[in-house]
């Protein structure tokens, strides 16, 4: 099993975070993984996007052109990687920021109102968290358990009440992802 | 030991020091400014030195002085940075000391930009600095092997008294990938490397034993000498060139239709090109050095074998490496170029349609 992954947005709003933890979980996993950023003077204030792969074998190149799960967190990251998702490949989206949406059919969107949900948890930081709990319910990529055990290692001591959040965010991306 | 996840930059750096490196001068650039803020950070927890020093000449010449003195130094840099680093590596070279110089390779000429490219590959493997002299060259092209990179260059550094540059790109430097780490070498070993050191090296106990004192020196005004000096560098890289080459093979077998020749992160988006066409009933061979000085060119010969047709090179440039693929192939074979400049990176669908229009 070999899955690319695009995470994109605006920079500064966590989706090098999304791909990083997509990546961590699975090398817990025992996968292969890598993490490719965007970098450069385009991540001030305009797009950030990350490649991200999860995979059995050995990676051989690490830039995803068809991804086979984009998680867009604007519109301008539908407009502009919506149209290389692998046919039957998975859209996240967030409807509050992208109010176009995307009209292609042949791939499956799940979308939600990210930040109403992030405030309604209590914490705009578990945005990412349902965005990667949404992925988690629709797909195979990475285990529930794995970003548990990582989010616990980081929060525990640090901040208990953000790490609760943090899981209450990845089920309920779980919940809208199965939907 | 654990996997961890890390940046190229960051991994380089922490193995370097793993491998004994105490002393690392440079000055910051993207995109390797992670590899100099993380040296920043540790060398003083490990009771090293760390400076930022005020240009990339000065940081190279503070690398000539504390090679001198016979321990563990680096310095790291980018592109143009490195150009500004040419004429100290000329006079460590013709010194005959050892140290480490990493170039995260960014887009050129001049300033350039700041994304992936291996346009230093001339630059790295065939001079860069003025005089007859060589560096040895290794390309990475994951974060393990960058990482693992470290504590080879020191050592063939060390054992040839040789500048050693690890000549990686902005791709590998900014991706994160699982990297294992060499357990650090412990006091004691590093010790007893600055002993190896004091047959040659500027050291304390030689104080007050004028007689016996060394030189560190670049400058030989008797041409007498200098062609001595000169003829007796040229017998060492000799010696490397037979005995330090690596490379790797890749789907290489005796029925290839034809063998691609990539280097570094360029060779990983060539090998998902061809390892589709090969389950597509292809037999495409892939060739990536890992030495470009010395150069695999036997190695390479080797691998272009009976019913090969045709070799074909991807790199970040314009064509670089491929005169070295041309000598090893010595027109058996015709030799194809395909390359992106300026910071465009290729994909392997890009890759996999040249190789298609080639059947």
């Amino acid at each position: 099993m070999k899955k690319e992954i695009i995470c994109a947005g605006f920079g500064g709003q966590g989706v090098l975070t999304i791909g990083r933890f997509i990546a961590q979980a699975g090398m817990r996993e025992g996968k292969h993984v890598s993490w490719l950023p965007s970098y450069g003077p385009e991540m001030r204030g305009g797009t950030a996007n990350v490649s991200a792969v999860v995979s059995d074998q050995p990676i051989a190149s690490p830039i995803v052109s068809t991804p086979d799960i984009l998680v867009a967190l604007n519109q301008p990251s539908i407009d502009k990687f919506g149209p290389q998702i692998r046919p039957g490949g998975v859209l996240v989206y967030d409807t509050g920021m992208c109010p176009k949406g995307c009209d292609r059919t042949d791939i499956q969107i799940i979308s939600a109102p990210l930040t109403e949900l992030a405030q309604e948890i209590g914490s705009m930081r578990v945005l990412n968290m349902i965005a990667i709990g949404m992925v988690i319910g629709r797909t195979n990529v990475i285990k529930y358990e794995s970003m548990e055990e990582d989010l616990t290692s980081y929060l525990k001591d640090r901040d208990p009440d953000l790490l609760e959040k943090n899981l209450i965010a990845i089920k309920k991306g779980m919940e809208l992802g199965k939907a | 030991m654990s996997k961890v996840l890390m940046k190229g930059n960051e991994a380089v750096a922490k193995a370097a020091i793993n491998a004994g490196c105490r002393l690392y001068f440079a000055y910051p650039i993207t995109p390797q400014s992670e590899l100099i803020e993380y040296m920043a950070k540790m060398m003083p927890t490990v009771g090293g030195t760390f400076l930022q020093a005020e240009s990339e000449v000065s940081a190279i010449n503070m690398v000539y002085g504390a090679a001198g003195a016979g321990k563990r130094v680096m310095t790291t840099s980018s592109s143009p940075g490195i150009s500004l680093k040419a004429e100290g590596m000329s006079y460590i070279a013709g010194a005959e000391l050892p140290c480490v110089i990493i170039n995260v390779q960014r887009g050129g000429p001049g300033l350039g930009d700041i994304q992936p490219a291996q346009g230093d590959y001339f630059q790295a493997t065939k001079g860069g600095g003025h005089g007859d002299y060589h560096l040895i060259v290794l390309a990475p092209s994951s974060v393990q092997e960058f990482a693992d990179m470290a504590s080879e260059a020191f050592d063939l550094a060390d054992k040839y008294r040789n500048p050693v540059m690890i000549l990686a790109d902005g791709m590998l430097g900014q991706m994160m990938e699982p990297v294992e780490f060499k357990p650090a070498v412990t006091e004691e070993e590093m010790e007893a490397m600055g002993h190896q050191h004091e047959s040659w090296c500027i050291h304390p106990n030689q104080d007050g034993d004028l007689k016996h004192h060394h030189e560190i020196n670049s400058l030989e005004i008797d041409p007498v000498v200098l062609e001595k000096h000169v003829n007796q560098l040229y017998e060492k890289y000799a010696r490397i060139e037979a005995n330090e080459t690596r490379h790797e093979l890749h789907n290489i077998n005796d029925d290839n239709e034809m063998v691609v020749v990539a280097f570094g992160t360029a060779s990983r988006i060539v090998r998902s090109a061809v390892d589709e066409l090969n389950t597509e009933g292809r037999n495409i061979g892939l060739f990536r050095p890992i030495t470009v000085w010395p150069y695999p060119y036997e190695e390479l010969a080797k691998c272009i074998g009976p019913k090969v047709k045709q070799v074909y090179v991807f790199e970040l440039n314009t064509g670089q490496m491929v005169e070295d693929v041309k000598l090893a192939v010595n027109g058996k074979v015709p030799v194809h170029f395909w390359g992106r400049v300026g910071g465009m990176v290729f994909t392997p669908e890009q890759i996999k349609e040249k190789l298609q229009a080639c059947f």
